[in-house]
């Protein structure tokens, strides 16, 4: 690693690290998913407590969706398609 | 999203410890006992998947499933009707399996997928659109992604058929074939959801499906694969 000058313009590089708006992974309301399957997955594929997949579990059934992560669209749209890949409907979304 | 309220005619059978579904076994994983009509109905239903899936599946490429033993639930073919081809044993999706060469050389060669949503409505539940509102952002999702998962349900599949013998019998199944068996018992209702309309209120729905529609065989089917789940599910957490 070289020193770094002490006057330096901004390299336009760093521009691109500064988080854009975030985005999510929303997961929907269906008629087949089991209650205790969904709460199952959100643990399992992002590892959260037993208490907290269950509230998102019961958001997706009384709201009809729930934001379940946010992040860069990357890692979204692998979210999005390891939950499919569970059988859950899961869409990515632009969080505006 | 559903939950299992009471017991479903198709517990009532004589069907032994199948009543209980699965339980939990010390040191992780799960055990279930099937009578030989249990199994043939599951390893029907899974193939089924197996072959609903693997039907655009690259040349070569596993995700071709054994035919239908019973009537096809939703592949809409003909009960008998030529198939792809024998599932292939020791395939990359079985846990413990080494991947199959052949698998990677598919991945490889990277034939990018379809851009645009099946027009099967059970394909399109099970292989669904990654984006609303914005096709352009849901064709590329799916051009880099479907394949993939028809690959991974076609595998789950082909565990549940490697691990249930076909007369029934005693299943054991490691903590990763159990959570292979969810998601493929969570396909086949998925898929069977799609048929016979089901909404959250699946008494409601039996209640109103005409008893001499041939799609009420299935709902027993359906309601006994909820309680399977439900029983597997539990035995994991």
């Amino acid at each position: 690693m070289s020193v770094a000058p002490a006057e330096v313009e901004r390299p336009e590089t760093f521009e691109e690290v500064v988080p854009d708006t975030p985005w999510v992974t929303i997961v929907w309301n269906d008629p087949v998913n089991l209650m205790s399957y969904v709460t199952y997955v959100l643990q399992q594929v992002f590892g959260y407590s037993k208490r907290k997949a269950e509230k998102l579990m019961l958001d997706v059934h009384h709201k009809g969706r729930a934001v379940v992560s946010s992040g860069t669209r990357e890692s979204m749209e692998r979210d999005v398609e390891v939950l499919h890949g569970y059988g859950l409907w899961a869409t990515v979304s632009h969080d505006k | 999203m559903s939950f299992r309220r009471k017991r479903g005619a198709g517990d009532s059978e004589e069907t032994g410890e199948a009543l209980n579904g699965f339980r939990g076994v010390r040191g992780g994983g799960a055990t279930a006992t099937f009578v030989p009509s249990q199994a043939a109905i599951i390893r029907s239903l899974v193939s089924q998947i197996a072959e609903l899936v693997g039907s655009e599946a690259l040349p070569g490429e596993p995700g071709q499933a054994e035919p239908g033993l019973t009537d096809d639930a939703f592949t809409g073919r003909a009960p008998g009707s030529p198939s792809p081809g024998p599932g292939s044993p020791g395939n990359p999706g079985d846990p413990g399996q080494p991947p199959d060469p052949l698998d990677d050389l598919a991945r490889l060669l990277g034939q990018a997928g379809p851009a645009t949503r099946p027009d099967d409505p059970v394909l399109a539940r099970l292989l669904p659109d990654g984006y609303t509102g914005d096709s352009e952002a849901a064709g590329d999702f799916r051009r880099f992604t479907e394949q993939e998962l028809r690959n991974g349900k076609a595998a789950a599949a082909r565990t549940v058929l490697a691990t249930l013998p076909e007369d029934g019998g005693r299943v054991r199944l490691t903590e990763e074939e159990a959570q292979v068996w969810l998601r493929a018992l969570n396909d086949v209702r998925l898929a069977l959801g799609v048929r016979l309309s089901i909404t959250e209120d699946f008494d409601a729905r039996a209640a109103d499906l005409d008893p001499a529609d041939p799609r009420s065989a299935y709902m027993w089917v359906y309601d006994w694969l909820t309680f399977l789940q439900e029983t597997l599910v539990r035995a994991l957490w």
